[in-house]
C-alpha cells in the first residue's frame, strides 16, 4: 500500500450541460479499499462513470499508474483493468450463473486464461461452483450481486469500481457482500466503493472520502471520519455532537 | 473443441439410425409424404431457433426465403433440366442454401437495426414483399402462373427427397448444438437478455446476429428448394406462405425456443397432428383451429414449452428447490474446458 493506483485531479463532468462534478480531487491507494460516501447528488457514482470511461471527463485528469486514461471509451478502460460493478441489477437474467460469469471475461481470446480463471473464481466464490446451472435472475438480490463481484473478477482486474453493492439488501446479505469486498481486497484488488451505508462502506475501508455537492469535502482513514463527530452527524445518523 | 459425451454420442446416432432407417422400413406413399413434412418443419423450426429461441429476435419472414430457395431451385431446372438420373436439384442445395445466405446479409444488417416487435413487423412485411414480389416479376417466376420443375423418375418417390431433407435437418440440428455450446452462443443468449448489456461486456451484437440470420436462412431456404423440386411447381402463395411460417415457429415454442430438441419435438408432435387433420377433414384447414388452441394451451400452461418445463420439474423433484434450473448442458463449461 501507499502508490497511488488511481488518481482524478480537478475532475470536472456531469449529464448534458449541467456539471455534477466540480474539480475532484482524490487519490485511491493501490491495495487499498477506498470509500466514497455523501448525500444524494453529491456526485459519488458520477465519479465511478467517470473513471469507467461511461462520462467523458470535461476538464481535469484521471490517471491509472501514472497513465492518462480519462476520456478513454468504457472498452479502452476495461483492458487497462479497471472494471465498473453498477448499482443496477447487470446480470444477464435467464443465463445460467457460470455462463454469466464466463460473460465478465467475453473479451479474452485465450480459452486457457479463460478456464483458469473461472475455476479460481469458482473456487473462491462457492456460489459460482454450486449452482452453476441455476439461472441467475432465479438467485436473491445478495446472491446476484455476489455473482456479478466474481463476474467482475474475471478481467483479473488491477481497480474494481463498485456503486453502491448494498442498495436494496437485507442486512444478512449486506453482511455478505461486505465480507466479499475485504475478501476480495485481501486477495490484493483495489477497491473504489461509492456506499449510502456509509457505516458498513467506511468499517471496511482503509481510506475514507466524503463527497458534497460534487468536490471532495473531508478524507481520513475509514476509522477517523467514522469517529469524526461531524461525518457521524451527516451521515452515520448519529445524534448531534455537543462542540459546546 | 466442444466435447461429445459417449451417451450423447450414441444418442445421437441410434436417432439418426432410426431416420435413416425409416423410408427403407416403410414404403406406404402416405407414410413417406407425412415422414416428409415433419422433417421439413423440424429443420425449419430447428433454423428458426438458431435466431429466434438463441438471440430473442423473433422473425415472421423467414419464410420468404423458403421462397427464394424454392424460386431458385425452380427457375434454375426449368432452364437447365435436372440430369438423367434426376439428383442434381438436389446436389446443389449446399450453393442455393451459401447463395441466399449471402443475399440475406444486407436485408439482415437493415433488420436487425430494429428490436422486439418492430423486428417482428418488419420480417413480416419483408415475406409479403418478396410474395408480391414473386407475383409481379413474371419474367422470371411467371407470376401467378407459377414455375414448374421437371419431375424425376425415382424408384420410391419420396425417398431421396426424405433423405436430401434428413441430411439438412442434421446439419440444423449439428449447427443448434454447436452454437450452444460455443462463444456465438453465449453472444447470442447475453442479446436475448440484454443487447445492451452484451455489448456493455464486449459482444459484437451486430455481426453476431447478421451472422445467425444468415445461417438459418440459409438452411430455411435449402429446405425450400428440397420442398420446390418435391412439389414440382411453385406458386408465390405456396412457396411464401404464412402458414408454412407459423408451421414453423410453433413447434419451436411448444418444444422449448433455445433448446436444441425442443423444436424437433414440437414438430414431431405438432406436423403429424396437423397431416392427420388434413387426412381427417380434408383441405379444410380445420387445423389451424387446433394450432391456435396449442398456441393458446403453451401460452397458458407451458410459457418455456416442454423440455424446459420438464427440466424445470425434474430439478425441483432432484433437489426439492424451486428455481428454474437450464435444461442439462447448457451452461457453457465446454469453453472453458
Amino acid at each position: 500500500m501507499g502508490t497511488a493506483l488511481l488518481r482524478l485531479q480537478g475532475v470536472v463532468a456531469g449529464y448534458g450541460r449541467g456539471d455534477v462534478l466540480h474539480g475532484v480531487d482524490l487519490t485511491v491507494e493501490e491495495g487499498a479499499v477506498t470509500c466514497l460516501i455523501g448525500p444524494n447528488g453529491a456526485g459519488k457514482s458520477t465519479v465511478l462513470k467517470t473513471v469507467s470511461g461511461l462520462l467523458r471527463p470535461k476538464r481535469g485528469r484521471i490517471t491509472l499508474l501514472g497513465r492518462d486514461i480519462g476520456g478513454l471509451s468504457p472498452q479502452a478502460v476495461l483492458s487497462h483493468g479497471v472494471v465498473h460493478v453498477p448499482q443496477e441489477r447487470s446480470l444477464f437474467p435467464s443465463m445460467s450463473v457460470w455462463d454469466n460469469v464466463l460473460m465478465g471475461g467475453f473479451v479474452l481470446r485465450d480459452r486457457a486464461v479463460v478456464r483458469r480463471r473461472i475455476e479460481h473464481i469458482a473456487d473462491r466464490f462457492p456460489i459460482v461452483a454450486n449452482r452453476r446451472h441455476e439461472r441467475a435472475g432465479s438467485l436473491s438480490g445478495g446472491e446476484q450481486k455476489i455473482v456479478e463481484i466474481a463476474r467482475a473478477l474475471m478481467l483479473d482486474p488491477v481497480l474494481v469500481l463498485m456503486d453502491e453493492p448494498s442498495t436494496g439488501l437485507d442486512p444478512r446479505a449486506r453482511q455478505l457482500v461486505f465480507h466479499t469486498i475485504t475478501e476480495i481486497n485481501e486477495g490484493g484488488r483495489t477497491v473504489l466503493l461509492v456506499e449510502q451505508n456509509a457505516r458498513s462502506g467506511l468499517a471496511i475501508a482503509h481510506h475514507g472520502a466524503v463527497m458534497e455537492s460534487g468536490r471532495v469535502r473531508l478524507e481520513g482513514t475509514g476509522s477517523s471520519l467514522l469517529a469524526d463527530p461531524e461525518v457521524a452527524r451527516l451521515f452515520l445518523g448519529a445524534a448531534p455532537a455537543n462542540r459546546g | 473443441m466442444n466435447r461429445l459425451s459417449a451417451a450423447g454420442l450414441a444418442r445421437g446416432g441410434v436417432v439418426m439410425c432410426a431416420l435413416v432407417a425409416f423410408p427403407f422400413v416403410f414404403s406406404q406413399h402416405w407414410v413417406l409424404n407425412m415422414a416428409f413434412f415433419v422433417l421439413m418443419y423440424a429443420g425449419l423450426a430447428q433454423a428458426w431457433n438458431l435466431l429466434g429461441g438463441y438471440s430473442g429476435y423473433i422473425s415472421l419472414g423467414h419464410v420468404a426465403f423458403f421462397g427464394l430457395g424454392a424460386y431458385s431451385e425452380a427457375i434454375l431446372f426449368s432452364h437447365i433440366g435436372i440430369g438423367s438420373r434426376g439428383f442434381l436439384p438436389l446436389l446443389v442445395l449446399p450453393a442455393i442454401g451459401i447463395a441466399v445466405a449471402l443475399t440475406s446479409v444486407p436485408v439482415a444488417w437493415v433488420a436487425l437495426r430494429t428490436r422486439h416487435m418492430t423486428f417482428a413487423i418488419v420480417t413480416l412485411t419483408l415475406l409479403f414483399v418478396v410474395q408480391q414480389l414473386a407475383f409481379n416479376l413474371r419474367g422470371l417466376t411467371h407470376g401467378s402462373q407459377g414455375v414448374s420443375v421437371p419431375s424425376p423418375t425415382f424408384s420410391l418417390y419420396e425417398r431421396p427427397f426424405y433423405l436430401a431433407l434428413l441430411a439438412i435437418f442434421a446439419l440444423a440440428t449439428l449447427v443448434t448444438w454447436h452454437v450452444r455450446r460455443d462463444r456465438l452462443g453465449l453472444m447470442l443468449f447475453a442479446i436475448r437478455d440484454d443487447e445492451d448489456k452484451a455489448r456493455g461486456v464486449g459482444v459484437r451484437a451486430t455481426e453476431a446476429k447478421v451472422f445467425t440470420f444468415a445461417v438459418s436462412v440459409g438452411m430455411t431456404a435449402m429446405i425450400g428448394a428440397v420442398w420446390a423440386y418435391y412439389i414440382g411447381y411453385v406458386y408465390p402463395q405456396f412457396a411464401i406462405d404464412p402458414l408454412v411460417m407459423i408451421g414453423s415457429l410453433l413447434p419451436v415454442f411448444l418444444g422449448g425456443a433455445g433448446t436444441v430438441w425442443g423444436p424437433v419435438l414440437g414438430a414431431f408432435i405438432l406436423v403429424p397432428a396437423q397431416q392427420w387433420l388434413a387426412y381427417r377433414y380434408g383441405a379444410s384447414e380445420l387445423y389451424l383451429i387446433a394450432y391456435a388452441a396449442v398456441f393458446l394451451a403453451i401460452i397458458l400452461l407451458l410459457p418455456r414449452g416442454i423440455l424446459p418445463s420438464i427440466a424445470d420439474m425434474v430439478a425441483r423433484r432432484r433437489d426439492g428447490r424451486t428455481t428454474p434450473r437450464l435444461p442439462v448442458g447448457s451452461a457453457r463449461e465446454e469453453i472453458a474446458s
